[in-house]
């Protein structure tokens, strides 16, 4: 279940390098200019994905103290 | 009198209130008091590391960068995003080791895992020197938020002065504790005030996102993606890795991990912050609106843009209650600003070269420090001046070197000495005022680069080249010692 976590990279995978294929204004995304869009889109992603790698983490059964 | 100051009065009573309501039932030691008895839970975590969000850099800076500059902006958006996603990994075992070994502050931290008080004084000094620009930021914001919501009747410096007073009251009485029950009022009036802001605006003068954003589009072609050059792809790329890298080095930042009863506190909030970080969206919603509405504003005056908007919009009362929410934004960062720096130097300055001192003393000292960094703040604040401007734009530079050797630190084997990493700090901090001093914010000397690659940020200079001296110097360590060590043996 570790390999879970490499998902963790797909996050910067959309921020740092997508920006370069979406750098456009149109077509509008529920009002929003497309690259806004597409950064907003990835913070919802980028929560879910670290949910599931939550939800998967071992550490995260130990009883809290 | 009018209608916006009991708003704004109130807001500043509400913040001493519960600053001083915070102590009650807690001996302040100094655990307490830096640390929260490292016993918060999730909530308070979460509000801690969220105050670093919601300062009044984002308040009012945040709309500002969108009001001037349009897509450049967004940049805020996503590093902090990417700065959560490696919390999740990198701090729980920070956590652990500060709770194993009964840390107080950043540079605790480093004294311990490399075993060197000097290497400790070393990176206190750097957190102080990006610290004290930082809380002028704040004070300045509060001047020039009390100034315009209150339509001129309160001058900015009395502003400065009352807000000074009651931050570094409410932090000597209940440090940590102060922030983190103040906070609980920011973050409430900054949730519902400024999604209020970010959608009402839009609709009141475009009606709705779409049509703003087609109006802004067709007046200012290209401003709501980025330039071709300038603050163009390569420079967005570049900022948000170097700025997630340096986010969790702010040495207040840092010392809320501590306070977390449990890791499991810290990896759930990895979940939330990044969606608690949309609001930020609202904001520049707001920053947007005002583009086309309050054209006219250029240099620092970018930063006025939400305040002028909304003195054109609403009722002065409405405009008070968005200004107690400002207030709140520079009182609670500049809460946990003062009484890191304050224990930054009892702890890690004045006990470095007074071993003996115990625990109640630092503490003790620590409190008696906090009206002395709030004065300091002060005065560079009323002072103004070129030298404080240059600092601040230095201060995340400064503390984003810390980052690799602190990195390098939580692997089960260390490669960098205690000299390595000293060596490879002073190397970056040496080549950012070398860089500031120079005026050099890009790569556009280097004319035989490809003109795309001139716009990476400059900072990433600093980073490789503190990269380079710490494996180096610690290579060189390492091998000068090794024969030593087999002739003992």
């Amino acid at each position: 279940m570790r390999s879970i976590r490499w998902l963790a990279v797909v996050p910067f995978l959309a921020l740092i390098v997508g920006p370069f294929f979406v750098n456009r204004a149109t077509p509008l995304v529920l009002g929003l200019p497309f690259l806004l869009a597409w950064i907003v889109a990835w913070i919802l992603i980028t929560s879910l994905i670290m949910a599931i790698i939550y939800a998967a983490d071992p550490a995260n059964r130990e009883r809290e103290p | 009198m009018n209608g916006a100051l009991p708003f704004i009065a109130a807001a500043a009573l509400l913040a001493l209130a519960l600053g001083f309501l915070a102590r009650r039932g807690k001996e302040m030691n100094l655990e307490q008091w830096t640390v929260g008895g490292r016993g918060f839970g999730a909530v308070f975590v979460f509000l801690l590391l969220a105050g670093e969000i919601y300062t009044t850099f984002t308040f009012l800076g945040g709309s500002g960068y969108a009001y001037g500059k349009g897509a450049p902006a967004y940049y805020i958006l996503a590093y902090g995003t990417l700065a959560y996603v490696l919390s999740y990994f990198m701090l729980p075992p920070i956590w652990r080791y500060a709770k194993e070994n009964r840390l107080y502050s950043q540079s605790d931290f480093f004294v311990h895992k490399y075993d060197s008080q000097a290497l400790g004084v070393l990176v206190a000094l750097v957190d102080i020197v990006a610290l004290i620009p930082y809380l002028v930021l704040q004070f300045k914001g509060l001047g020039i938020i009390v100034e315009i919501a209150g339509y001129g009747a309160i001058s900015s410096t009395l502003a400065i002065w009352i807000g000074a007073v009651i931050v570094a009251a409410y932090v000597m009485v209940s440090g940590v504790h102060g922030s983190a029950w103040t906070s609980v009022a920011k973050d409430t009036m900054i949730v519902v005030f400024v999604i209020f802001l970010g959608l009402y605006l839009p609709y009141h003068y475009y009606g709705g996102l779409g049509p703003m954003f087609e109006a802004i589009e067709h007046a200012k072609p290209g401003f709501t993606v980025l330039p071709p050059h300038g603050e163009s792809l390569w420079w967005f790329s570049s900022t948000v890795l170097l700025t997630a890298l340096g986010f969790y080095m702010w040495p207040h930042s840092f010392g809320s991990i501590y306070t977390a009863r449990s890791a499991t506190v810290i990896r759930k909030n990895a979940i939330v912050l990044p969606l608690y970080q949309l609001i930020l969206l609202f904001v520049f919603f707001v920053g947007f609106a005002a583009t086309l509405q309050v054209p006219g504003l250029t240099g620092p005056n970018i930063d006025l843009a939400l305040f002028k908007l909304s003195v054109k919009t609403f009722d002065p009362w409405f405009v008070g209650v968005i200004g107690a929410t400002g207030v709140l934004t520079a009182l609670v960062p500049g809460s946990m600003i003062l009484m890191t720096a304050a224990t930054l130097i009892a702890n890690n300055l004045y006990r470095a070269a007074n071993p003996s001192a115990d625990d109640r003393q630092v503490s003790q000292l620590a409190k008696l420090l906090v009206p002395v960094v709030a004065l300091v703040a002060v005065f560079f604040t009323l002072r103004g001046g070129e030298t404080i401007v240059a600092l601040l734009l230095m201060g995340y530079s400064f503390v984003t070197q810390l980052f690799p050797s602190l990195v390098l630190s939580l692997a089960r084997r260390n490669i960098a000495t205690r000299e390595g990493a000293a060596a490879g700090i002073i190397a970056g901090v040496a080549t950012v005022v070398a860089l500031s001093l120079t005026g050099t914010k890009n790569f556009h000397a280097l004319s035989w680069l490809p003109a795309q690659v001139q716009d990476l940020n400059i900072g990433i200079v600093a980073l490789v080249v503190n990269f380079i001296v710490l494996i180096v110097v610690s290579l060189a360590m390492r091998r000068a010692t090794a024969p030593a060590q087999a002739a003992a043996e």
